[in-house]
């Protein structure tokens, strides 16, 4: 679900790493989510500063690894897509290797 | 803070004075380096030391090592590895009294600390809550074997091969 | 806890020609597994926080990237067995995706591995004297040496004793394990140097004085990076005996005095920059004259044993000349192109040195397949006494291959994929994994590489360009040796996309230089063409003989910047 844009605002969505396993998570609607698709967007500076808190505490509690927001653009359908590039990479897997990370993840029967 | 003295947590009988505290009468006082010389005159004190920082001279402490019983090494990270060229450099220099090291150190670098000849590491209490005594005793025994010579701890492998003992 | 010992058949010639671990230093290694392992486990029970993990996690070669952990595995000295090499395509398969990357410090890499199964991974390593201990972390890293050790024809001596001596002293060293900054050791034994030794904190070269005696030209302050150096002359003439105890005594000034407040100046090569080579040799002479050297000498019931340990194989009585061999390739141009490309000269008549390159054309630089890394433990049983190397050009050596059995050889690489005649030609690129995988990149290396590769796949006519070394990497970290390439390429960002600058004029030999700057930075697409068009002026320019390297000293920077301006001078291109 997409909202009205706030030109001043650029969409983020909150980014870490696993502790145990060291892939790339979201934080989603009530956790960690391995699905950029099922990330959590925050539209304004206070969504984003919820976000920013949540991870912080899931550094804190030694969940996850580099908590961070990453500003996003958002398609017709709500899916979020980093706009940089090098999130854009940690969100797909190594563009030399589409056999393995989460695009191949994704690939898979069922994943989505 | 808590002071860790052979993989346990022990009491600490020494008193570190802030520069603008008097010298006490009696007791196992640690001062700055620049009190030393005139602590050192003070006969009062059953026991002097001495609380310093990593880039210290090992040469200009030299000359109070017979007043000195404790020498002290700040920490000022514990990433920060200053101190543990310091302390060899001054057991190199005849230095027989307690090193210290003071400062957010882990048990992982007990044994670190060990080879480079400290006697005991003091932490800060919330750091000695967090990394608990058992910690530090099972740090102390997390290696048996040494590659390098001259440092504490025992025979190193190399003479350990000579030997052919395990 | 795991035992894995992979089951082997045996194979008569492959007695170990490598240093093997006696019982005390299993132990040490078994210790540091354990060790580790109950710091992972007070890291997943949150009773160490990231902060205090990450010097000891990096200390035992785990970095956390961008897509991953990352496990770096010590080579130490880039030698290892047929045994050693399939329990790396073991691990690769049970534990991470099936593949490996070998790494421009003779390391091998796995991308893919969970926080949760590194200590049974270093369990596994330990199954056969491996580990990754001091692979990354602010302390004396992996030793690195000459790939051609105890085979070349120009060695003076085999350095790989002397790293083995490095390897011991510096592992879980009480006093240098928290240095301002990480500190790499190489060494050299040979008239030409193959282990870049100019290029790091201390290079070793073996040398003879004018009394016949061994010892070493120690080279200081080398390093890469943001700020570049070539290293400085500390010592001409370091008598064998006193190795260790200089090197201690370097490495104590280094960790009382190197900056410890940015860590871009934390590198010794800045110490000795900022503080003059005198002053800092003034310095280190007074602390080895100061110290107690007895317990640094080589003991020499020791020096023997690690000697020994390396001895040379059983190596038979040939011919200079291979009848075999020369029918071989005369029977087969493909063959005849790999003999002349990848075959080095081997001190013992009638033997070969033989690099197995790992970048097919158009693949991703230094990446093996464990069924790769099998098929090289096989070759290495078959036709090399089971002994392997990994060079620093992240290529795979067979140093003992008889001249009789190269053919055979030839195709048993050829069905593994492993048989790319490129060895020190253009598509031989080394190439860090940059944003495809690592944290700190700023941009991607490794498709730069693929698309030079496939740019120039003739092989004839690399063969045709001759040497060239193109060196890339993804950030000024310069894990790629992007400065010490005849062509480096470095890769930025540039508003919001990859940009890539490019080098002319390194030199990573006893010549070391560091490359010179071409231009302002070009997108990926653009970089395939510039490197067609330095190509195709050095060779209309190169005199006979010349390599890319020599061209470029002859003529000059200017002249080669100027060439490479074709896409005029409105500011488009270069």
């Amino acid at each position: 679900m997409t909202r009205p844009a706030n030109p001043k605002f650029s969409p983020k969505i909150l980014l870490a790493s696993d502790l145990a396993e060291g892939d790339v998570v979201f934080w989603g609607q009530d956790g960690w989510e391995r699905d950029l698709l099922r990330a959590k967007i925050a539209y304004d500076e206070a969504e984003a500063a919820t976000l920013d808190a949540a991870g912080k505490a899931a550094v804190a509690a030694n969940r996850v690894v580099d908590a961070y927001l990453v500003d996003v653009t958002v398609d017709a359908a709500g899916a979020p897509a980093p706009s940089h590039f090098r999130e854009k990479f940690r969100a797909a897997g190594p563009s030399v290797r589409r056999d393995l990370g989460k695009q191949a993840w994704l690939q898979g029967a069922g994943n989505r | 803070m808590a002071l860790v003295s052979d993989g346990a947590f022990i009491a600490d009988e020494w008193r570190r004075l802030a520069d603008e505290e008097s010298l006490p009468g009696s007791g196992k006082v640690i001062v700055s380096l620049g009190r030393l010389p005139a602590a050192r005159e003070d006969a009062r004190l059953t026991a002097l030391g001495v609380y310093v920082a990593n880039t210290t001279d090992p040469k200009a402490l030299a000359p109070y090592f017979a007043r000195l019983a404790l020498i002290d090494i700040a920490f000022p990270a514990f990433t920060d590895g200053r101190g543990f060229s310091l302390a060899r450099l001054l057991r190199r220099e005849g230095f027989v009294g307690e090193l210290r090291a003071s400062g957010r150190l882990t048990p992982d670098q007990y044994l670190h600390a060990v080879g480079g000849g400290f006697d005991t590491i003091e932490i800060p209490d919330e750091l000695a809550a967090h990394h608990g005594e058992a910690n530090w005793a099972k740090a102390r025994q997390a290696r048996s074997l040494s590659y390098q010579r001259g440092v504490a701890g025992g025979a190193s492998i190399l003479e350990r091969r000579r030997k052919g003992v395990a | 806890m795991t035992a894995h010992d992979p089951a082997l058949p045996p194979r008569p010639n492959s007695a170990p020609t490598i240093y093997a671990y006696d019982e005390y230093d299993r132990a040490f290694v078994r210790e540091r597994v354990a060790e580790f392992r109950g710091q992972v486990e007070r890291r997943l029970a949150g009773a160490l926080t990231e902060e205090e993990f990450r010097p000891f996690r990096l200390m035992n070669g785990l970095y956390l990237q961008l897509h991953a952990y990352m496990l770096r595995v010590a080579i130490p000295y880039g030698s290892l067995t047929s045994r050693q090499m399939r329990q790396l395509a073991y691990i690769a398969d049970k534990w991470d995706k099936g593949y490996g990357h070998f790494t421009t410090r003779q390391n091998l890499q796995y991308n893919w591995p969970k926080l949760v199964d590194v200590p049974d991974i270093l369990e596994a390593l330990a199954d056969v004297d491996m580990h990754a201990i001091q692979t990354s972390g602010n302390c004396i890293r992996n030793v690195t040496a000459d790939h051609f050790a105890g085979v070349a024809a120009d060695e003076l001596e085999d350095p790989r004793p002397t790293a083995e001596f490095l390897r011991q002293w510096s592992s879980a060293h009480a006093e240098f394990s928290f240095l301002p900054r990480k500190f790499k050791i190489a060494v050299s034994g040979a008239e030409h140097d193959r282990a870049a030794i100019k290029i790091h904190d201390i290079g070793l070269r073996i040398v003879k004085n004018a009394q016949g005696a061994i010892g070493y030209e120690v080279i200081v302050g080398g390093g890469l990076g943001r700020t570049p150096f070539v290293g400085k002359l500390l010592r001409e003439f370091l008598p064998r005996a006193d190795l260790l105890a200089f090197l201690e005594a370097i490495l104590r000034v280094y960790n009382r005095f190197g900056r410890r407040d940015n860590k871009y100046k934390a590198r010794i090569k800045i110490l000795v920059h900022e503080t003059g080579l005198d002053e800092i040799r003034t310095q280190v002479e007074a602390e080895f004259a100061a110290m107690d050297r007895a317990p640094f000498a080589y003991d020499a019931q020791e020096l023997e044993r690690v000697v020994a340990a390396f001895a040379p194989p059983a190596y038979e009585s040939l011919p200079a000349r291979s009848d075999a061999l020369e029918k071989a390739k005369a029977e087969n141009t493909e063959f005849a192109a790999f003999a002349a490309v990848n075959v080095a000269p081997h001190k013992v008549p009638g033997y070969a040195i033989v690099t197995v390159s790992l970048k097919p054309i158009g693949g991703i630089p230094g990446d093996a397949t464990a069924a790769q890394m099998r098929a090289l433990a096989d070759a290495a049983d078959t036709y090399g006494f089971g002994e392997l190397r990994v060079s620093h050009e992240q290529n795979i050596i067979l140093p003992h291959v008889k001249q009789d059995d190269l053919f055979a050889l030839w195709r048993d690489l050829s069905a593994a994929g492993l048989a790319t005649a490129n060895a020190g030609l253009i598509s031989d690129i080394i190439s860090c994994p940059g944003l495809d995988y690592c944290a700190l990149a700023t941009a991607r290396s490794i498709p730069i590489a693929q698309a030079i590769s496939e740019r120039f796949a003739d092989l004839e006519r690399q063969r045709l360009i001759g040497k060239l070394g193109i060196k890339i990497s993804g950030c000024i970290n310069a894990c790629g040796h992007h400065h010490i390439g005849a062509i480096g390429i470095l890769g930025l960002e540039k508003k919001g996309v990859e940009s890539y600058q490019i080098t002319l004029g390194g030199d990573p030999t006893l010549s070391a230089s560091i490359g010179e700057l071409l231009g302002p930075g070009v997108s990926a697409e653009e970089v395939p063409d510039v490197i067609e068009s330095l190509v195709q002026f050095y060779l209309a320019e190169r005199r006979e003989g010349e390599a890319f390297i020599d061209t470029w000293r002859r003529l000059g920077h200017k002249r080669f910047k100027e060439s490479a301006r074709r896409e005029g001078e409105d500011g488009s291109g270069i």
